[in-house]
């Protein structure tokens, strides 16, 4: 089974590559700025105390993504790969 | 649509290759020593924890101001005691060359004790606080403030940068305005610019601090009662930061329709502070030229004032007419005719509110020796202050109008009279409303 979820639901501690970024427009290229495009590692570190927005470890440096965004990009998370494979 | 599709699916292909390449290089070039994150985890883990974080930004706040005012407390009375010895000099040397009596009057009495005020005062906490915010700043705990924050300024439809040009409003307001070009959404960037005046700048920090150790914590033991002082205005900063968002969502419904833009936040590695650096740059970047602001200021404002307390129109002085004037307003707001006054003529700059307040009372009243903070406190309570008073006081330096200064950057980077009046017109409606509801509670 293949399971793809967005990246807001990535438990902290959890990793996964990146598909699909389902964003547009300048929300897209910030994204894409940081190093997020498909195929990217990224872990889930830590949330905010109210829970949005979640810090991601991304090529080495800890982005903070507000739940907005971070819905619009799809992850498969490592498990699932390691499976797979 | 099937353009804009292509034209991302290429784009996205640009970038990857890109990412990869500047990847490979990377790792053939570098090494990863995987340390020092443990411990910045286990830092963020507390400061950025659901429980501690909240509480513990308070705390941080309030212990930067309680060593401001502990530290602050024996150089403010070494230098007045040395500024009012020369004062002593001065006077001596007025008589010896048989100096007429308006001419001392306005340049000792008017310019030189305002100076004086202001620099002793005043020089002492900018000493202490500045190279502390600095600190923090170069640690990296900004940041995480940020994070921890985000989601009320999201939910009141503000950009997240918003907590950058805040803490740039700390520093001064007029830099916290033009700190807002990093927004670039104009909807978020106005919202940035109206209420970046809630934040108290560098001006208004001393009163906030003279006033909260004057009539906040009085009948404790002195070790509590700066404790007490320190959180007093530790809780006026999260008043103002409070208000900021309050308006910023009122905005975002009325007159800023709009929902708020995407955001990402970097939370850098902490760094070791460069301790001197810090010392250096925050004391002439900041403390220098804050005093050398207020200084050109408060001289020729002391000289405005001695003229407009010493011109009598009638049977009394000019002064006591303006203050009679404001003085129905003031009272209703739990203040006075010659607070407001004070509020009014220090718009050039908030250093010179208290000094203006001073000169005025003492032209009214008695000459007295203010050589002391309860030398001052002592001027304040022969007035009728009370602790409310210092408090309404403390709410209006918050909440009123932005200086001179940054009322005319605002001008500049809206490019609209209409917004700048706007800024100006908010807070001091804001103020008032408080400030007589306080006092209509307490009263």
């Amino acid at each position: 089974m293949l399971m793809i979820i967005s990246l807001d639901q990535l438990p902290v501690g959890e990793s996964g590559i990146v598909t699909v970024i389902d964003a547009h427009g300048l929300t897209r290229r910030r994204l894409l700025d940081l190093g997020l495009v498909p195929g990217t590692v990224v872990k889930t570190i830590r949330k905010s105390p109210a829970g949005d927005p979640i810090a991601y470890l991304i090529r080495g440096s800890i982005v903070a993504l507000r739940v907005n965004d971070s819905k619009q990009i799809s992850i498969k998370p490592f498990s699932e790969v390691a499976i797979n494979e | 649509m099937r353009l804009a599709d292509n034209y991302e699916k290429n784009g996205d292909l640009i970038v990857t290759t890109l990412y990869d390449y500047a990847r490979r290089i990377a790792n053939q070039v570098t090494v990863v020593k995987d340390q020092g994150r443990d411990w910045d985890q286990l830092i963020d883990d507390l400061v950025t924890s659901k429980y501690f974080g909240y509480p513990l930004m308070f705390l941080l706040l309030g212990v930067v101001f309680w060593i401001t005012i502990v530290g602050a407390n024996c150089p403010s009375q070494l230098l007045s005691d040395l500024f009012f010895w020369f004062e002593g000099q001065l006077t001596f040397v007025f008589q010896l060359v048989q100096a007429p009596e308006w001419l001392y009057g306005l340049l000792v009495l008017g310019v030189y004790r305002g100076l004086s005020w202001v620099v002793s005062v005043m020089l002492p906490p900018m000493a202490i606080f500045f190279p502390l915010f600095t600190l923090l700043e170069d640690l990296g705990y900004l940041p995480r403030v940020a994070f921890n924050l985000d989601h009320l300024f999201k939910r009141s439809g503000a950009h997240g940068k918003m907590s950058l040009t805040m803490s740039m409003g700390f520093g001064c307001n007029a830099a916290g305005v033009i700190a807002a070009r990093i927004i670039e959404s104009p909807r978020e960037r106005l919202i940035a610019i109206l209420t970046n005046n809630f934040v108290p700048c560098n001006g208004r920090f001393p009163g906030l601090i003279a006033m909260s150790s004057m009539f906040m914590a009085v009948g404790i033991s002195m070790a509590s009662s700066s404790l007490v002082s320190a959180l007093v205005v530790a809780s006026i900063v999260i008043t103002g930061i409070m208000i900021t968002l309050a308006i910023s969502w009122l905005l975002s419904r009325t007159l800023l329709k709009g929902e708020s833009s995407s955001f990402t936040l970097e939370l850098p590695p902490y760094r070791k502070p460069q301790v001197i650096t810090v010392l250096i740059r925050s004391f002439f970047d900041r403390t220098i030229f804050v005093l050398w602001r207020a200084v050109k200021v408060a001289a020729p404002a002391g000289a405005l004032i001695w003229f407009l307390a010493n011109i009598t129109v009638g049977e009394y002085s000019f002064i006591a007419y303006l203050a009679d004037f404001l003085d129905p307003l003031g009272r209703i707001m739990g203040l006075d005719g010659v607070i407001l006054l004070a509020f009014i003529l220090g718009l050039p700059a908030n250093e010179i509110v208290i000094p203006i307040m001073v000169m005025t009372y003492l032209s009214e009243g008695a000459m007295i020796e203010l050589d002391s903070l309860s030398a001052f406190r002592q001027l304040l309570l022969d007035q009728g202050w009370t602790w409310l008073t210092a408090l309404n006081f403390m709410l209006f330096s918050l909440l009123h109008f932005p200086c001179g200064t940054t009322l005319l950057t605002i001008k500049k980077e809206t490019g609209s009279k209409k917004w700048t009046i706007l800024a100006a017109v908010l807070p001091t409606i804001v103020g008032i409303i408080v400030c007589t509801v306080i006092a209509w509670i307490v009263g």
